[in-house]
């Protein structure tokens, strides 16, 4: 005897690991964040009235005019440059295409370093103004709000270019012929159509660059404009107050929040059917405009990327010597670091994706979410948060050790070890592992599995034979964006770093700080001809199809079926 | 004369895609350039509207020329609207700022007034604040036409049209949008690889092929007097069996004799290819000659038969779908041709294939 729903009211709910598993996996982001937020509650201490008074007033002027003069910046240059390589035809063009995302390669406390010792009052192009006009002659102070701008800008515009120009290369043309054919002139089409329709898009890259710029430690340290992720580590390091760098990283994380939720909604609006894929032709510049387009391509080349790189080849020839034992110790563990933390990332990418596949749930999307924010936090935001849960963690295992074992026979303090260095690597990068990861996996349709499943592979077998080959491409993507992220990382580096420990990051941070340009210039070559990887592919991903975009560096995975559609 | 293209020429690189191509469209008239898919026929619809410039030959317009070697005025300068095969709906405005933004004069208000007015003759009056992706494909096509209508151009060209959209839906509004260009006495050119669109829309079908124009004509001589084995073959069915011009006007086939108009030019005497329509294959359970019935398509009040002959040779027979015959039985059919389409067999051009299933 049959009843209604009566086999559904006999099956036992079935319960699912994947969100926990997806709630284990955001603890390092998720932890730091609910920590430091509660320290916008905590009680006043002496040096945060001091901070509030003497400090925080520039800090937020500074950190406003950076963020905004950057926004700005990255914008203009960005959508500019886009649409040119995108929409027109012009001697180049293609070359620019894939030449205007080397800056990327760039970090940008390198580009800060670069930029200075060039162009501070002693550096080489000061010096040759004196000499051929006399001792007037100079420039205004590149250790200036506009100086920290320019360096950001130049490293920051690919997101933006990267972005606009997918954008306009699945409907700029098009629009643009569109446009034409209702009777618009070419100048007129492009403010009025081809800009307006990938405005999201430009306005989520511009967002990606102001979380850059918020995140940004070691330029603003290079040119001491003091702004958050500074005093924060001020506030640690020479106050030694846990508790001041904690209420200045709250404020800074409701400020990225903010942000983050804009770009959010930003990206939803990125949805919207694109103006099809019907074939148009590039609107072709003839004559002194399209000397111009050379002109202006070559210009942000060479200022961005020519220029930085032919001098840190300059500086590290004339300093060859820095080619030492010292320099291949700070690779060597640089290299191992990064790879470990990309070992791991992956991993735990692929457990999170896999999770998230399992139960579709809402509860354990949620939990991906979370789990990937740590892209948008600062990275002494997080290592300031994860310093309480390590010191409870270390109490805890002393425990276990001090009974197991007796009184004090080993010390344990997981601050400043590796495991918690890795652990912050994770919270800050997964994001950059998990993207690429569960976007190839979110192609495997479920239909796949039944198919292989139909055809005699158990769930194993699936995995091995289907998943695998399916996902293989980005789970390598993956572990090489956070190997380079981590290579590049700096402030959680620098906070949480063991005893002594040096990278070549810090080497850059600390040869900087002292003005030795030439000493910082070695790991700095090192550190671009490592970030030229992503570049390289990220560009031949694009020359595949353009399908994709900067979302596999650091959005996570939504805005690319936008981009497919 | 209002559209006049005088052998065209135009090549991608190396490739030719047009070849010398020679059309002409009458005020109030609605073309259409059929073909299969790397015809052309796209990029004869780029090069009017200026998108592409060509090598050699003219596009006038009005008597004024619009593009030669060397010479293209601007798209935006030409007055031609065109209807794109996706509709180019501009996701960031509404239907009525769409069709408005089509419109150059006036005040903004004065121009969404008209677009609303355009909206209701295209029958979308409910849907004019409606956002592109929340309209059907069907109403995205009517916003795309009322949008190239609205500021009366005097050409209009449809790229594909309907090839976005449900087959049922398409035979629909294709009679629609005859309806609403001819309402407004519009030019119109539109290109299709699908002849009933083309038959449903134009008052004449060009049928293209490797950047050639192969016959201009009304849908029904296309069908019935093809100009030459291409277009007998692509549009409509049949095969061709081997014959013998015998007198003018008689061919014999291995079906008896044909008596009716020759409508190519083939001397008595020569063996010919003759086109059969399976319209001109009828069945009779009277008539003495039979035919073995080997394939079957049941199309609802026809049945489309593929006759086997005793040569050999096969035929298509249209018969309505109350005679219901068995795979392998022998049937009675006998010819009804009122004019005979006959291609010299000396001029086989390429290998003809004749529409039948698999075997």
């Amino acid at each position: 005897m049959t009843w209604p729903g009566g086999s559904r009211w006999l099956k036992r709910p079935r319960l699912s690991a994947g969100p926990l598993v997806a709630w284990l996996i955001a603890l390092p982001v998720l932890l730091p964040l609910l920590i430091v937020s509660a320290s916008l509650f905590a009680a006043e201490t002496e040096v945060w009235t001091h901070l509030r008074s003497h400090v925080l007033p520039e800090v937020i002027v500074n950190t406003l005019w950076l963020v905004a003069g950057v926004a700005v910046g990255t914008a203009l240059i960005g959508t500019a440059l886009a649409w040119l390589v995108a929409a027109c035809d012009f001697p180049g063009q293609r070359f620019f295409s894939w030449a205007l995302l080397l800056p990327m390669a760039v970090p940008a406390y390198v580009m800060a370093f670069v930029l200075i010792g060039q162009l501070e009052y002693a550096g080489p192009v000061q010096s040759w103004m004196r000499a051929v006009w006399g001792e007037d002659a100079g420039l205004p102070p590149i250790r200036s709000r506009l100086g920290v701008i320019l360096a950001l800008t130049l490293v920051l515009y690919p997101y933006v270019y990267l972005i606009a120009r997918n954008a306009f290369a699945t409907q700029g043309a098009r629009a643009l012929e569109v446009a034409r054919s209702l009777g618009l002139r070419p100048a007129a089409g492009f403010f009025r159509v081809a800009l307006p329709m990938a405005r999201p898009w430009i306005i989520g890259g511009v967002m990606l660059a102001m979380m850059e710029t918020l995140a940004d430690f070691g330029t603003v340290a290079a040119f001491n404009y003091e702004t958050f992720t500074t005093a924060i580590y001020k506030a640690w390091y020479d106050l030694q107050s846990i508790e001041a760098a904690m209420q200045l990283s709250s404020l800074l994380v409701v400020v990225v929040l903010v942000i983050l939720v804009l770009e959010q909604l930003s990206r939803q609006r990125t949805r919207y059917t694109a103006t099809g894929a019907g074939q148009a032709r590039r609107f072709r510049l003839r004559g002194g405009k399209a000397l111009a387009a050379v002109a202006f391509c070559m210009l942000v080349l060479t200022v961005a990327f020519l220029i930085p790189a032919l001098q840190l080849l300059f500086w590290s020839v004339a300093h060859f010597d820095g080619l030492d034992a010292r320099y291949l110790g700070l690779a060597g563990r640089s290299l191992s670091l990064s790879a470990m933390a990309a070992a791991l990332a992956i991993m735990i990418a692929l457990v999170l994706a896999y999770a998230v596949r399992r139960s579709p749930g809402l509860l354990a999307g949620l939990g991906a979410r979370v789990a990937t924010v740590g892209y948008a936090v600062p990275g002494p935001v997080l290592a300031v948060g994860l310093m309480l849960p390590l010191v409870w963690l270390s109490g805890v295992l002393q425990g276990g050790a001090d009974w197991l074992l007796g009184e004090d026979r080993i010390i344990i303090a997981l601050q400043g070890t590796l495991l918690g260095l890795v652990a912050a690597y994770i919270g800050r990068f997964l994001a950059v592992a998990y993207n690429p990861v569960n976007a190839n996996l979110l192609r495997v349709s479920s239909t796949l599995d039944d198919a292989a499943r139909g055809m005699g592979l158990g769930p194993l077998g699936v995995i091995a034979r289907v998943h695998f080959p399916l996902v293989r491409g980005g789970l390598i993507t993956g572990a090489i964006l956070v190997f380079v992220d981590v290579m590049k990382e700096m402030p959680i580096t620098l906070m949480l770093r063991p005893f002594g420990w040096e990278t070549l990051a810090l080497r850059i941070y600390e040869m900087t700080a002292e003005g030795q340009w030439e000493r910082a210039a070695l790991p700095a070559l090192t550190l671009v001809l490592v970030g030229l990887v992503p570049v390289i592919l990220l560009t031949r991903r694009l020359d595949d199809g353009g399908g994709q975009s900067a979302s596999e560096k650091r959005r996570p995975a939504n805005l690319e079926s936008a981009h497919a559609a | 004369m209002l559209l006049e293209l005088e052998q065209l020429h135009l090549a991608y690189g190396r490739t030719e895609v047009l070849k010398g191509l020679t059309l002409h469209l009458t005020r109030g008239q609605i073309g259409c350039l059929l073909g299969p898919s790397g015809c052309g026929k796209t990029t004869v619809l780029r090069a009017i509207a200026g998108f592409e410039p060509v090598d050699a030959g003219e596009v006038r317009i009005d008597n004024r020329v619009f593009s030669k070697a060397g010479r293209t005025v601007p798209p935006e300068a030409r007055d031609i609207r065109i209807v794109f095969q996706d509709y180019a709906l501009f996701p960031h405005l509404d239907a009525r700022d769409n069709v408005a933004f089509g419109l150059r004069e006036g005040r903004r208000r004065e121009r969404r007034a008209r677009a609303e007015e355009m909206l209701a003759a295209v029958g979308l009056a409910e849907a004019v604040r409606a956002q592109p992706h929340e309209l059907s494909g069907g109403q995205q096509q009517r916003v795309a036409l009322a949008r190239a209508l609205v500021a009366r151009p005097r050409l209009i060209l449809l790229d594909e049209p309907f090839s976005n959209l449900d087959v049922e839906l398409r035979e629909r509004l294709g009679i629609e949008v005859r309806a609403v260009l001819k309402e407004f006495g519009a030019t119109a050119l539109m290109v299709t690889h699908d002849q009933h669109e083309a038959f449903a829309v134009a008052d004449e079908v060009g049928v293209m092929n490797q950047g050639t124009l192969q016959q201009w004509d009304r849908p029904y001589n296309l069908y019935h007097r093809p100009a030459n084995r291409f277009v007998a073959d692509f549009v409509g069915q049949g095969v061709l069996i081997p014959g013998h011009v015998s007198a003018p006007g008689k061919v014999n086939i291995e079906l008896g004799r044909l008596e009716g108009r020759l409508i190519t030019d083939v001397e008595p005497g020569t063996d010919v290819d003759v086109l059969l329509r399976p319209d001109d294959v009828i069945h009779d359970d009277d008539s003495e000659m039979t035919a073995e019935v080997r394939y079957k398509v049941f199309r609802g009040a026809e049945i489309l038969y593929t006759l086997r002959l005793d040569s050999g040779n096969r035929v298509l027979a249209l018969v309505p779908s109350h005679h219901d015959h068995r795979i392998g039985e022998q049937i009675g059919i006998r010819l009804d041709t009122e004019h005979i389409v006959a291609f010299p067999r000396a001029t086989a051009e390429g290998a003809w294939c004749p529409t039948e299933p698999p075997a």
